[in-house]
C-alpha cells in the first residue's frame, strides 16, 4: 500500500535520472556495494581516528610490550588488539593508520588524476607531433615498473611521505593521461563538439566545457582503483623505509617495524596486514562496480 | 557559372551566400612508404543562394554534399576558391564575424547535442560565447523564445537530451542553431535519422521558420520526395563536382544531364499501376582518389562518346546548368 501510494507521486515528479540509474546498476552487484561499505567505514575511522582511538598512537607503554591482544592469554580489554615491541597499542596505531592511507589515496589520485587529465586532454586536442611526443613520454613511464619507478624517485627526492606520494601520483599519472586522451579523441569527432565550435567555441572551452564532462566515467572508474593501488604502493615504500617514517603509524610502515617479530608475536603484522587487505579490497570491489555502472558497453537494455 | 537569380525583388540586396569555385582536397597517406596521394572530395562548386531560398544539395553518398556543408559552416577551410556571406568574403580577420551568420543541423540528432547538458544551457552557449555582456536572464528569455519557435514546450528548458525523442532532438538541434540569428542554415540531411512521420514535422516546421525569420537554407540530401517538398533551387553532385543547378521545376520537369534522368527515375512512385522507366547505371562510383578525366560520369554512362572521356565539360546550357557534351533537350 505504501509503495502503491509513492510511487505516481514520485514517478510524475521526475523521471529516473542519472544518478537513480547508476545506483541501480552499482547496487546489483553485491561485491560493490559491501565494498563501498567497508571504504564508508574506512573514511569514517579515518575522520574520526582521533576521537575514537582508546590511546594516543605514539606513546609508548613501556610496562606493557609485546600484549597480546585480549583474547589471547595475557591479554587485557586496555589494549584490545595487543601491544607492539615499544609498547604502543595496535588499535589505536592501526585507526590513525587509517587516516594516513585515505590521506595518500586522496592525495594521490587528486595529483595524478587532475594532472592527466590536462595533459591527456591536451594530447587529445594538441597537434599530432605534440599528442606522439606527450604519449611517448607516458610509454616510458609505463616501461618501469611501477614500485621500482616510485623506489627510485623516492631515493632522489629523500624519504618521507609527501615525496612517497609524489612518486606514486607520478608513476600512477600515464593511465589517466591515456584514457583521458582516448576519451577526448572519441568525443571529439562527435557532432556536438563540432557544433560548439560552429556555435565560436575556443579550444579551451572545448577541451574543458564541452568535451571533458563526457569522458568522466572512465576516469572516475580509474580513480577509485588507482586510490587502492595508491594505498597499497604507500605501505610498500612504508615497509622498505622508504615512505612515512617512523614512529608514524602507517600501516606499510608497521608492517616493517614489527619485522622481526613475526614469529613471537604474530598480531604486530597481521592486524596491519590485514587492514591493508581488506581496505585495497574493498576499494577495488566498489572501483569494479562502479566500471559496471559507469561503462555502457556493459549496460544492458 | 553561377545560377542567377529568379527573383528580382531580392536583387538589390546581397546574396545570403555565393559560393566560387570551393574545392576541398584531402592528402590521404599512400599507405606504407606510398606516395601520399590526394582526395578530391569537393571540386569547383559554385552557386548563388539568396535570403528566403532553399538550394537542395542531391547525390548519392560520398558525392561531396557533407563537405560542401562543412566547408560553409566553416568547420573546415576550403582548399580552392571562396564564398560570401551576405557579400563579405569569408577569409581571415572577417571569419570571426561570419561565424555567427552560418548554422549548421546535423544528420544524427543522437550525436549533436551534449548529452551533459540540460537544454536550456545548450541553446544559451552559443549566446554565452558570442555575446558575453548580455545579461543571464535576457539569454534565458531568448532560449524560451526560440523553444516556442520551434514548437517545443517551456518545460522542456531545464531537461537533458536523452529524455527527448529524435524529432524532438532534431527540433532542439534547430533551436541551437537559430539562436544567433543566422543569415544561413545549413542542413546537413536533416530528417534523413528520422521517422518518415516526424520527417514532415520537422521540414514544415523548417518551410514555417524560412518564410518567418527569411533564412536561407542549403539543404543537403538524398532524398528526392524531401527536396521535391523544399527546395527553391536543385545541385545535383556527382564525384565531388556539380553536374546540374537549376530550379527545382526545372530540374525535376526536364533533367538534362543523363546522371539527374538516373537518380530521378530511381525515387519511387506511390502509384504502383504506372509505368517507370527506371534507367539502370552500369558499373560502380569510381573512388575519389582516382577520378577519370574527363567527364566522371563517362564510365557509367549510357551515352558516353570519346570526347567525354578526354574533356570534361563544363556547367552551361538553359533551362538548367548542366555539365555534359550531350545533355538532354
Amino acid at each position: 500500500m505504501v509503495d502503491a501510494s509513492n510511487l505516481p507521486a514520485s514517478a510524475g515528479a521526475k523521471r529516473p535520472g542519472q544518478l537513480s540509474e547508476f545506483w541501480r546498476y552499482f547496487k546489483e552487484n553485491r561485491g560493490a556495494v559491501i565494498g563501498m561499505w567497508v571504504f564508508a567505514a574506512f573514511v569514517a575511522v579515518a575522520v574520526l581516528a582521533d576521537l575514537i582511538a582508546p590511546h594516543d598512537p605514539i606513546v609508548q607503554y613501556r610496562d606493557h610490550l609485546l600484549q597480546p591482544p585480549f583474547w589471547v592469554e595475557g591479554g587485557s580489554w586496555e589494549f584490545p588488539l595487543g601491544t607492539d615491541a615499544v609498547g604502543r597499542d595496535m588499535l589505536s596505531r592501526l585507526l590513525h593508520g587509517a587516516r594516513f592511507s585515505f590521506y595518500v589515496g586522496v592525495v594521490v589520485v587528486a595529483f595524478a588524476a587532475s594532472g592527466g587529465i590536462v595533459i591527456g586532454l591536451l594530447a587529445g586536442f594538441a597537434p599530432k607531433w605534440v599528442d606522439t611526443l606527450i604519449m611517448r613520454v607516458m610509454d616510458i613511464i609505463l616501461a618501469f615498473p611501477s614500485l621500482l619507478l616510485a623506489l627510485v624517485l623516492v631515493a632522489i627526492l629523500g624519504p618521507s611521505l609527501t615525496n612517497a606520494m609524489i612518486a606514486i601520483a607520478i608513476v600512477l599519472q600515464p593511465h589517466y593521461v591515456r584514457l583521458t586522451r582516448a576519451s577526448a579523441l572519441s568525443e571529439r569527432s562527435k557532432d556536438y563538439v563540432t557544433a560548439a565550435r560552429v556555435a565560436g567555441a575556443s579550444k579551451l572551452r572545448l577541451m574543458f566545457i564541452t568535451v571533458l564532462p563526457n569522458c568522466l566515467s572512465p576516469i572516475i572508474v580509474q580513480g577509485a582503483l588507482s586510490f587502492s593501488t595508491a594505498i597499497l604502493d604507500a605501505a610498500a615504500l612504508g615497509f622498505l623505509g622508504m615512505g612515512a617514517q617512523p614512529p608514524t603509524p602507517e600501516w606499510g610502515t608497521m608492517l616493517a617495524e614489527a619485522r622481526e617479530f613475526i614469529l613471537r608475536a604474530w598480531w604486530v603484522v597481521t592486524f596491519p596486514g590485514l587492514a591493508i587487505l581488506v581496505t585495497v579490497l574493498a576499494i577495488n570491489l566498489m572501483g569494479d562496480g562502479l566500471r559496471d555502472a559507469l561503462d555502457p558497453k556493459l549496460k544492458r537494455s | 557559372m553561377s545560377v542567377q537569380t529568379q527573383a528580382p525583388a531580392q536583387a538589390e540586396a546581397a546574396p545570403a551566400l555565393v559560393a566560387r569555385n570551393l574545392s576541398r582536397w584531402y592528402e590521404v597517406k599512400g599507405g606504407f612508404l606510398g606516395k601520399p596521394r590526394t582526395v578530391k572530395a569537393l571540386s569547383e562548386a559554385s552557386f548563388t543562394l539568396h535570403a528566403g531560398e532553399t538550394l537542395a544539395v542531391v547525390g548519392e553518398s560520398g558525392c561531396g554534399k557533407s563537405t560542401l556543408a562543412r566547408l560553409v559552416a566553416m568547420i573546415e577551410p576550403p582548399t580552392g576558391g571562396t564564398f560570401e556571406i551576405g557579400g563579405v568574403k569569408a577569409q581571415g580577420e572577417a571569419l570571426k564575424r561570419l561565424r555567427t551568420d552560418v548554422q549548421i543541423v546535423f544528420q544524427d540528432p543522437y550525436g549533436s547535442l551534449n548529452p551533459r547538458q540540460r537544454i536550456g544551457s545548450i541553446l544559451e552557449e552559443p549566446l554565452l560565447i558570442n555575446r558575453p555582456d548580455m545579461p543571464k536572464a535576457e539569454r534565458e528569455r531568448r532560449a524560451r523564445e526560440t523553444l516556442a519557435l520551434t514548437g517545443l514546450r517551456p518545460e522542456h528548458y531545464d531537461r537533458y537530451p536523452h529524455m527527448f525523442s529524435g524529432g524532438q532532438r532534431q527540433r532542439i538541434a534547430v533551436a541551437r542553431a537559430l539562436m544567433l540569428d543566422p543569415k544561413v542554415l545549413v542542413l546537413d540531411e536533416p530528417v534523413s535519422a528520422l521517422d518518415l512521420s516526424v520527417q514532415s514535422q520537422i521540414l514544415n516546421l523548417l518551410i514555417d521558420l524560412q518564410e518567418r525569420l527569411n533564412l536561407a537554407y542549403l539543404f543537403i540530401s538524398h532524398d528526392l520526395s524531401v527536396v521535391k517538398h523544399m527546395a527553391d533551387k536543385v545541385a545535383v553532385m556527382y564525384l565531388g563536382r556539380p553536374v546540374e543547378i537549376g530550379t527545382r521545376d526545372a530540374v525535376f520537369a526536364a533533367p538534362r544531364h543523363p546522371y539527374t534522368r538516373a537518380l530521378l527515375s530511381a525515387t519511387p512512385k506511390a502509384d504502383p499501376r504506372q509505368k517507370r522507366n527506371r534507367i539502370r547505371l552500369e558499373g560502380e562510383l569510381p573512388s575519389p582518389l582516382n577520378v577519370p578525366p574527363g567527364c566522371p560520369f563517362a564510365p557509367r554512362c549510357w551515352k558516353a562518346q570519346p570526347i567525354c572521356r578526354q574533356e570534361r565539360p563544363e556547367l552551361s546550357g538553359a533551362p538548367t546548368l548542366a555539365a555534359c557534351h550531350f545533355p538532354e533537350a
